[in-house]
Order: C-alpha cells, then structure tokens, then sequence
C-alpha cells in the first residue's frame, strides 16, 4: 500500500481509518468494553475493523450476543465459528432463558424485538460493561441519523435524544459514573454499499444466507418470510420455493428475504447500488409499527 | 473514489430541508419505502405536496414542531464521490449545532432566500463557517423561481455577500442561484437561467479541489494507544498507535517526543495489512520508535525543528454550548488530541455578537451558543497549534466535571 497521488485517501480508507480511530480512543478511555455480535455483516465488519485497531495485539475485548432464541441456525454456526476463529470470549444473554426465569415476558405477535432490551441492560450490570460498540449505521433509519458515535446511556440504558453530548472534529467525550455506559458506533458514517464494498476489499467471509438461492418461502403482508420452524405459514398459506437473500439477519420470524440473483459479493454490490428500498423497508416487519418505532426503542436502551 | 463532506446551514423557510431532499432525490439516494413513508406523512399533515423536509427531520419533537433540532447527518453518493452531509438547524439557538456540524466540514452551504436577499442570519452563518476554518463555501441562492429567475436579484445579492466575506476570512467562495423546489441548477445548469454561466450545485461539490486543505506540512502524530501484544510470537512489540493529525511522516524520519523532548527516529510504519512507506493525515497507523522511550497516550510525535512548544497557557474562540455561563475562575476538564487536563479560565477578553460581530469587552461571562475570546491555563503543558493551521491539533472541548457533559469548544488563536 502506498500513498495515492497527491495525498488523498479514498472515501474506503477514509471510513476505515476513522472507525479504527473510534476503537482505539474506547480502549483508551473506557474499562470493560464489549462488541455486539451477531453473525450479522455489521458486526462481521466491526470484528475486521478491532482487528485491525489493535494488531497485532489480539482483540482486547469479549463479544456480546442478546441470543433472541430465534436467530437463523445457519448465522448461530457462523457466530461460534467466527468467535472461535478469533480467540475471543463470548458472552451469550439468552431472551428464552430470560422468559423462563420472568425477567421479561413474551409479547403477543412474537416479536421479541422489545424485550431484547432488559435481558441487554441486565447483562450490561452482570458483566459491568461501560462501552458498547454496536454495528448501527446512520443510513439505516431516522433517528439513528441523529445518534452520536459515544451514545451517552444513563443508568438505565436510556438514551435522551434532546441531551446528546456535541462531538466535534474526532473528541469524544467518554466520560462516565459508575452504572452508566457508552453506547459506540464505528460505522456511524458508513453506508451499506460501503459495508458490502469493505467485506468484497477485504474478503471477508459472511452466513450463506446473504447471497441468493432457492429458498422455501411464503408470503405474508407482501414479504416474503423463510418457511422453517420459527417461521411457520399461517393455516391456508402454502410455502412455495423462490430465489431469495437475505439483506439483515434478524429473528427469523421477523427478518424478510428478498427476490435476487445475487450469488457473489460483487452482485451485491451491484444489486445494492441499484435498489430502490432501503434495507430495513424491505426486510424488517418490526419497523413498520410506527414512524417513531425505533425512536422509542432507543429510548427504553436497546441499540 | 473520495469523501466529501460537507454541512448545510438554514434556517426555518429558507429551504435547506428541501434542498437536501432534493440532492437526495435527484442523486436516486432516496428509497421507495422512505418516499412512501414521507408521502404518507405530507398528507397527514395536509400538504398538498410531497414535503421532501419531512426526509431530514428525524424526531418524533422535530416532526411535530416542524423544525430541526439536531445535526443529522445524510448520506449520498455520485460516480465520482461519495458525501456525507452534516443538516445543522440554522436559528441562533442551536448555534452550538452548527459549529458541530461545521468542525468536520470540507465544505459549507449557506442558504439565502432570493427574495429576501441577506439577512442576519446569513452574516451569522458565514462567520460561523469562517470561524471553523472550513476550506470551501457555497452560497446557495434559494427561491429564484419566486422572483421570476431574475439576474437582476442575484447579482444585487451576490454582490452585497461579496462585499460582506470580504471582511471575513473566506478562503474559497462560490455563489450559486437555484430553486431547490423546482430543480434549478442542482443537478444539471437550469435552463430558466441562460445568465448563469457557473457549475450546478452537485457539479461543484463533485469537483471541488480539496487536495489542499490538510496540512501536510507540520508532522503531528499525537499517540492514542500504546500496543503491546505481550504474545508469544510479538513478545517485546511496542508501538505507537493513532492518526496523523498533520504532515507526511516516513520511516527514517528523525522525530521529537512531546513533553519528555527526546529525539529518536521512526523505525517503521505499520499497519494490520502490513508496513507502509509514508502515513498523511487521516491515516490510522502505529508507528515504531528506534530508541526504547518512555512513551504514552497524550504525547505527541513531531519533528525536532517543527515542534509546537508545550504550553499552559491557551488563547482561544470558545463557543459554549451549556445552559450553564462561562465566567472567570471556573474549573472544566479539556480534552485536546489525545491528551485531557483540567484548565481554568483565566479571563474573557470578549464576548462576541455573532450577528454584527461586534466585541463585547464588558461581558462577565458567556451564555448557551454564546463566542468568546478566552485565556485559560491549564494543569500540564499541551501541545497547541494555532486552528488556523491545523484543525486537528488547534481544536479542543470542554467537559463539565460534576455531570460529565461536552460545555464547550474551543479555537486555538495565537500561539506563541
């Protein structure tokens, strides 16, 4: 690698070095910080980019996963895979277990989107975790377009979207009391034709369900939901095969595929470049609750 | 492919929403679902138009009062760059947003509605991009299609803004007329102004020269982490983690370490995807050191005959951006770099009317989104530029030690 011409880093050398940055000052200021991993591509991203923060030193921090009880089987192997590929602790908080011992309880309509958030916040106490570096991009949705990248949480996880902390040139203010937290977001100014570009840059391997295959499906409020055991069809709707991928890993009672014949990263590339619904639109059947859904969400602690 | 970004500073009714939405839009950076969401909501509220604001406004409090709190940013994309806009409302009491938004600009907007030619605010904008130090302005002269396109009113506001930035220090000034209601001159030169003979909006922001702007002259290299594997196959790896905050730094390049003043050489320049010839700002990078020093986070590598001199004493703009005043003989916490220290204010030498720019020298004590010229002192030496040489290692914050909260930030001025 050599510098280009005339000093300039391109735009992806640019959003790698400020996320690099990002990591680097939350080791440097805060004590026990925690990545969220999910198996998902942001988190596959963030894991690169620790990686490359604190080369050669190993990843100096565990990974944390709110384990809903109804991620894809396929993204679970990949978790542990990837965890064990790297040497990292992995701190698993289980909703299920968490429903079992009645710290939170199961909401009609099966989401568990909502009661993610205390079974999050009790294992942020158990562990006194201070720093939580999440995968959020500022593209995704609205109200993550105004979140900082050191996300203030009080002792309750609850973010105040009028009394964020102003954050000029790269300070970050990581100043906290005891039972307080930092939420952390490295790819604030990423995009997500910028993660698909990074992951294609740098050959990173992700779950098999991002790319297209023949895929047993049905249709549900003109989404198209995997057919498995998480995900039964309601009675009279018959599961049919199609070509799909997956552009979120949700839970997979909630996380929509989408028609596509992209196969490769390259395709996804070029299929992200040219889509015309955002990926949280198309995907996610949580997010159409209301406008504010994740507004308020936030809110309560979740990320 | 490069990054640009840039800010965008309005006002309630000068159209800067609509403007971004229309850059969004007229890009294809715009999602179906988002459209519908916002078609959904311009009926709700009885538009009879697709209110293309409602896209930038991001809170359920903004929604509802109609305007924009916050900086949000947004993010489009051209075959030639990619663009990261930081939305900063304009009125004066989010003062303190748009010098946030403005701190990471290459380049700033400033609206000007057509029929109503400069006001206050547009003198208040200005001064605050000055102030930044951000490299490139554009002057957006909103609304010609309400004043029938005519040249006439655009070159009486051209010409009074002309007049007006050359009392300030405006590095590189473009003034455009559009209509971002209608699509003038953002994407393509507007037909309905064969006068005009400049670049459209998007046309200039593709193609402005940003080269220049770092410098990359002065090595500034403040550590931010020291990387010590302790490992087995790295067992005595010591490096300097961080990124260049100026000049181009080389191995073999002979150094000095701030504070302790030992001069060493630069062994390597190492990255995870392997060692590199040369490191410029922004560069995340580790370097290692020839001679084993006693080096730490908040120590500041440079070279020995281009070295800022520690100092106790700052001299600077602050704009403060708590309810809470500033006054003389107050304590905070400061955070410059890599390095914090608690500094006392000293003395307010000014306070600053941001709309005539006049210096108030009887003022006691600054208020929320209040300027000022300040002399602080500070517990240990920091290693300060001047802001207007360098952004990175001219810029601070102020943090409020009772409740942990970003108070203020602040300009270096002259450095000694």
């Amino acid at each position: 690698m050599t510098g280009p011409p005339n000093y300039r880093l391109s735009q992806m050398k640019t959003l790698e070095a400020e996320s690099v940055h990002i990591f680097r000052e939350v080791l440097a200021e805060l004590e026990r910080p925690v990545l969220m991993f999910s198996g998902g591509k942001d988190s596959i991203v963030m894991l690169r980019l620790a990686e490359k923060a604190f080369w050669p030193s190993r990843i100096p921090f565990p990974v944390l996963h709110v384990d809903t009880g109804l991620n894809f089987a396929e993204v679970m192997e990949f978790r542990d895979r990837r965890v064990s590929e790297l040497g990292v602790r992995l701190v698993v908080a289980s909703v299920p277990e968490a429903i079992e011992r009645g710290l939170v309880v199961e909401e009609a309509g099966g989401s568990r989107n909502r009661i993610q958030t205390p079974v999050l916040l009790e294992a942020v106490r158990q562990h006194r975790f201070t720093a939580l570096f999440g995968g959020a991009r500022r593209d995704e949705e609205k109200s993550r377009a105004k979140e900082r990248v050191f996300s203030f949480r009080d002792e309750f996880g609850q973010w105040d979207p009028k009394n964020q902390r102003p954050e000029l040139w790269s300070l970050y203010n990581g100043r906290i009391r005891a039972g307080e937290s930092i939420r952390v977001f490295p790819l604030s100014n990423w995009t997500e034709l910028d993660v698909w570009q990074y992951i294609g840059a740098e050959g990173l391997e992700v779950p098999d369900l991002y790319f297209a295959r023949a895929r047993e499906v049905f249709e549900r409020d003109g989404m198209l939901y995997a057919a498995n055991a998480m995900s039964v069809p309601p009675p009279g709707v018959e599961p049919f095969s199609a070509r799909v991928r997956y552009r979120t890993m949700g839970d997979a009672n909630l996380t929509a595929a989408v028609r596509s014949e992209a196969d490769t990263v390259e395709k996804i590339v070029a299929e992200i470049a040219a889509t015309r619904l955002s990926e949280r639109g198309a995907t996610r059947g949580d997010d159409r609750v209301s406008e504010a859904a994740m507004e308020d969400r936030k809110r309560e602690g979740y990320f | 492919m490069d990054l640009l970004r840039f800010a965008t500073a309005g006002s309630v009714d000068d159209g800067k929403s609509t403007l971004i939405g229309r850059l969004l839009h007229d890009t294809k950076s715009i999602f179906e679902d988002q459209l519908d969401a916002v078609e959904r909501t311009s009926r709700e509220m009885g538009d009879d138009y697709t209110n293309l604001a409602l896209l930038t406004d991001g809170l359920r409090a903004e929604r509802g009062q109609g305007i924009t709190i916050d900086v949000a940013y947004r993010y489009f994309a051209t075959p030639r760059r990619k663009f990261i806009i930081a939305d900063t409302p304009g009125h004066i009491q989010y003062t303190r947003n748009m010098v946030t938004g403005a701190s990471t600009a290459d380049l700033a907007i400033v609206l000007i509605d057509a029929r109503k030619g400069m006001v206050e605010q547009s003198r208040r904008h200005t001064f605050l991009v000055t102030l930044l130090r951000v490299p490139h302005l554009v002057v957006a002269v909103n609304k010609m299609d309400l004043v029938g396109y005519s040249q006439e009113a655009f070159q009486s506001i051209r010409d009074e803004f002309t007049a007006f930035a050359t009392k300030l220090n405006v590095p590189d000034l473009t003034i455009i007329p559009i209509s971002a209601l209608a699509g003038d001159n953002i994407v393509d030169r507007s037909k309905r102004m064969p006068w005009y003979e400049g670049p459209s909006l998007l046309h200039h922001l593709e193609n402005v020269h940003v080269a220049s702007d770092r410098n990359l002259i002065d090595a500034r290299f403040p550590v931010q982490y020291v990387v010590r594997p302790q490992s087995t196959r790295y067992p005595d790896y010591r490096g300097y983690a961080g990124t260049v905050a100026g000049g181009i730094i080389k191995p073999g390049d002979e150094v000095v370490v701030l504070p302790s003043g030992f001069t060493t050489q630069i062994a390597g320049i190492e990255t995870a995807d392997g060692p590199v010839d040369e490191a410029f700002p922004p560069m995340s990078v580790t370097l290692r050191l020839a001679d084993d020093l006693d080096v730490s986070r908040g120590d500041m590598i440079c070279r020995p005959h281009n070295a800022p001199v520690p100092s106790q004493d700052i001299d600077a703009m602050v704009c403060w951006m708590s309810e809470a005043t500033l006054s003389p003989g107050q304590q905070l916490a400061i955070k410059h770099t890599t390095r914090s220290a608690r500094v006392l204010v000293k003395t307010l030498q000014y306070r600053l009317d941001v709309n005539t720019l006049h210096r108030d020298e009887s003022a006691t004590a600054l208020g929320l989104n209040d300027i000022g010229r300040v002399r602080l002192r500070s517990t240990t030496p920091l290693f300060l530029d001047e802001y207007r040489r360098n952004r990175t290692t001219g810029g601070f914050i102020l943090i409020d030690e009772p409740t942990n909260r970003t108070v203020g930030s602040g300009m270096v001025v002259g450095v000694e």
